[in-house]
């Protein structure tokens, strides 16, 4: 029941009445002129390079997550070819192990979990909350540098031998026998560690601290909910995983014994205190999607998302109970029945908000008006692509079946539903719902939405099969196979070249955007969210005024022609027209 | 509050800078921001160093005669001293971050000196201490002897957690110590106001994090089942 008034206006005075409590004593800055954005405030390397604004170091992300999305993607276009044939014969079986490890451990620490609170996250947040920058841009810039670092060493690793113990870095692989640069890829991990910890304390403090005046927590978009949800577990879990290392260090780096039962250690241990943290990690890469998702839907759906607070307490749920089911990777190791079971329990507990969410999308979609451009494409590919995973999520749950595909690519299956199927394609879908914004450009959608749907086939062929070959029993993490597994193994490598170059176009396209794109104006998606009330792309403090917020989140209504009057939701100033908006007529 | 950053104020320059930061509204919520971001830090650590503890629960509940064999071979008297030396540094630190609400920069600079120089006292005991270790062939790996051969795995273990355990805390502590003597020169330049003194703030609650980490380490290594 929403009017053309309720929606969130920008405050059109100048705001120095004490009553909103919050003024804003910054008078207007070289930046905010006219013309001026982000983007254009400054040309030269060093502003990039010692920038404090959030939006460019989104940027500055997005560059640097690129570069290694594309070398984990190398490393996967390697190994399965090899996989073409059931004998080892483009590589060796200690290159394949590096292969796949450099492939995990780049992909997991230096894409997938920086991929969305680092990129989105960053430049987003601050604009969702009505605010001026994060609460520390320094640390946050520090943040980017700790990643660099990070990845050098990691590289470092890859460049000196690689390492061969898989991204889980189990002892006695990685400390008593493994003969590779273990430290310096350990080291990377530790290091990286601190980069999403900064962003994490970054969020945290900027949602509680800096919303604009009216912006009370439950008219907080719940992209904002689910970035909040994973700041707290990259606070709770990443130290976690940073002792850990550590630990693994010391053992190996002065030869004691920590993890090694020769002196009485016990190497179950350290899979304990990894997976107290790698579990939870699995919800750092995943509920920034979600959260991308909850915006995308609505968005082009044109309806209010159904059930807000379900969606947003769901997020806080899935952090807290993230946290207790680590041992659900442990069934096969000798840990008591009795954990076993409380173990399965909980993470079949942990489906239930996730299906909730599920549940809540497919309802917002329900007689909603909906709009099939790309980053719809890709929230609804999240949406099945997820449900599969979370599904057979279910299965692995469950001891006995565990028991039976534990080691399988039934596993490699699972995750990569969960991490590609679910995050990539909502960190996707959120590059293409947000590129206007980031660049001021509209990228091409016809281009765009084959891209979309390649990706969501290739990904199908990819994994799917390797569902089947995990239940036919062929393990992970071995170089070659029996002959009968050879058809679902080409299968899935065909999956896997369609899925490179669904990977690929976005990136052409994207970068041709930025200079023949058609200019995208404020809003072209006709979206609600203060970040579509200023600029594309946005001057440097985001705002020319402070915004005021009057109304929840997401007060959508079905698209209308153009010819009826204004769009519902121009805001105040006149903005050029939504492109997109009536373009959905069609 | 008047704005400071209106042209007015801007050659009105006793002090260096204009505290508020650009994307904060008052200097109200900038203090806020910037605590419940140490707080939220803190968090993190606290979770940093329950790893290493958890490790430490399941070995002793392991190895309870062998590790309290090994707990035996720490000194209790330094133990003892650097505690109490610790918690003075503590004491000034809490000092100084009175004397910082009152805006008062000596005071600050003089109680942030005395924490320094306990904070140093803690690390030069600390020193000796592994010195001695190192000097009785107590650090683990090759090197290590050690006289009864039936525990010579678990005293290992015993003391590969006595060393990553206050290794670090003395890292943590090293950098606290960096802090403060930025800190330090700061507090003499004039930087820190009644107004305007969260960074002081926020170097108490690390140092007093600090110090009870060791306030746990203290007991668990030096003091359980000594007798
Ligand atoms: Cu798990």
């Amino acid at each position: 029941m929403s009017t053309p008034e309720s929606v969130m206006k920008l405050s059109g005075t100048e705001t120095h009445e004490p009553a909103v409590g919050r003024v804003a004593p910054h008078s207007a800055h070289a930046g905010d002129q006219p013309g001026r954005n982000y983007l254009n405030a400054d040309y030269n390397l060093w502003s990039w390079l010692f920038t404090t604004d959030h939006k460019r170091v989104g940027i500055l992300y997005l560059i640097s997550i690129t570069l290694f999305f594309f070398l984990g993607g190398a490393a996967a276009v390697l190994f399965r070819l090899e996989l073409m044939t059931p004998r080892g014969d483009l590589v060796k079986a200690e290159s394949y192990n590096k292969l796949f490890t450099m492939h995990g451990i780049i992909m997991v620490f230096f894409f997938l979990i920086p991929a969305v609170p680092a990129v989105l996250g960053n430049f987003l947040v601050p604009l969702m909350v009505g605010a001026r920058d994060l609460a520390f841009p320094k640390l946050n810039l520090a943040s980017w540098y700790i990643y660099i670092i990070g990845g050098v060493f990691t590289i470092v690793a890859v460049l000196t031998g690689g390492v061969d113990t898989g991204w889980t870095f189990y002892t006695p692989y990685s400390s008593t026998y493994g003969n590779t640069n273990v430290l310096a890829a350990a080291v990377g991990v530790f290091v990286v560690g601190f980069s999403s910890i900064l962003t994490a304390v970054n969020i945290i403090a900027t949602v509680h601290t800096m919303r604009a005046p009216g912006l009370s927590w439950f008219r907080l978009p719940l992209f904002i909910w689910a970035h909040y949800a994973t700041s707290l577990v990259i606070l709770l879990g990443t130290p976690v995983l940073a002792i850990t290392v550590i630990l693994v260090g010391v053992e190996r780096a002065f030869r004691v014994g920590i993890f090694d039962p020769a002196l009485g250690g016990d190497p179950i241990l350290f899979q304990h205190l990894f997976w107290f943290y790698s579990h939870p990690a699995v919800y750092i890469m995943v509920l920034p999607a979600m959260g991308v998702v909850s915006e995308i839907i609505s968005c082009f759906a044109r309806r209010r998302v159904f059930g807000y607070k379900f969606i947003a307490f769901a997020s806080l749920a899935i952090a807290v109970l993230g946290f207790l089911v680590w041992g659900h990777h442990m069934f096969v190791t000798g840990q008591s029945m009795y954990a076993g079971l409380v173990f399965s329990f909980l993470s079949m507990l942990v489906a239930i908000p996730s299906a909730i969410k599920v549940f809540n999308w497919t309802a917002t979609l329900f007689k909603g008006s909906v709009l099939w451009n790309t980053a719809m494409l890709y929230a609804l590919g999240f949406i099945g692509l997820f449900t599969m995973g979370g599904l057979t999520g279910l299965f692995l749950a469950t001891i006995a079946v565990d028991v039976h595909v534990h080691d399988t690519y039934f596993i490699v299956a699972h995750f990569h539903y969960i991490m590609v199927g679910g995050s990539v394609m909502g960190y996707l879908g959120g590059i293409h719902y947000w590129w206007p914004k980031m660049t001021g450009r509209m990228y091409p959608e016809g281009w765009g939405r084959v891209a979309a749907i390649l990706i969501f086939f290739g990904f199908n062929l990819t994994f799917f099969p390797q569902f089947v070959l995990g239940y036919l029993g062929m393990p992970r993490r071995v170089h070659d196979y029996v002959p009968e597994f050879q058809i679902l193994n080409v299968m899935s490598s065909a999956g896997a070249s369609i899925l490179g170059i669904g990977y690929l176009l976005p990136l052409g396209y994207l970068i041709w955007s930025l200079r023949y794109g058609k200019p995208a104006g404020a809003n072209p998606w006709d979206a609600t969210g203060l970040e579509w009330q200023t600029d594309s792309p946005p001057p440097t403090h985001n705002f020319h005024e402070q915004p005021v917020v009057l109304t929840d989140a997401y007060l959508y209504e079905p698209w209308e022609p153009p010819a009826q009057g204004h769009l519902p939701q121009t805001p105040p100033q006149a903005h050029e027209p939504a492109v997109v908006g009536s373009e959905g007529q069609r | 509050m008047t704005n400071p950053h209106t042209p007015a104020m801007a050659h009105h320059a006793t002090s260096a800078k204009n505290p508020l930061a650009i994307q904060f509204d008052n200097l109200e919520q900038q203090r806020f921001a910037a605590s419940l971001g140490m707080w939220s830090f803190l968090a993190t650590e606290i979770l940093f160093f329950g790893g290493a503890f958890l490790g430490y629960a399941v070995y002793r509940n392991w190895y309870p005669h062998a590790w309290a064999e090994a707990s035996r071979q720490l000194d209790l008297t330094w133990g003892t001293i650097n505690t109490a030396v610790l918690l003075g540094s503590s004491l000034t630190m809490a000092l100084a971050v009175d004397e910082a609400r009152q805006g008062k920069s000596r005071g600050i600079a003089f109680f942030l000196m005395l924490t320094m120089v306990f904070g140093t006292a803690f690390l030069g005991i600390k020193a000796y201490e592994y010195w001695h270790k190192w000097h009785e062939h107590l650090i683990p790996g090759t090197s290590f002897v050690w006289s009864n051969p039936a525990t010579i795995g678990p005293a290992q273990l015993f003391f590969s957690f006595y060393f990553v355990l206050t290794g670090c805390h003395a890292v943590h502590m090293i950098i606290g110590m960096a802090l403060l003597l930025i800190m330090w020169f700061k507090a003499r330049r004039g930087d820190y106001t009644a107004e305007w003194h969260a960074a002081v703030e926020n170097m108490g609650l690390y140092w007093h994090f600090v110090d009870c980490v060791w306030v746990f380490l203290f007991p668990l290594l030096y003091l359980v089942d000594r007798a």
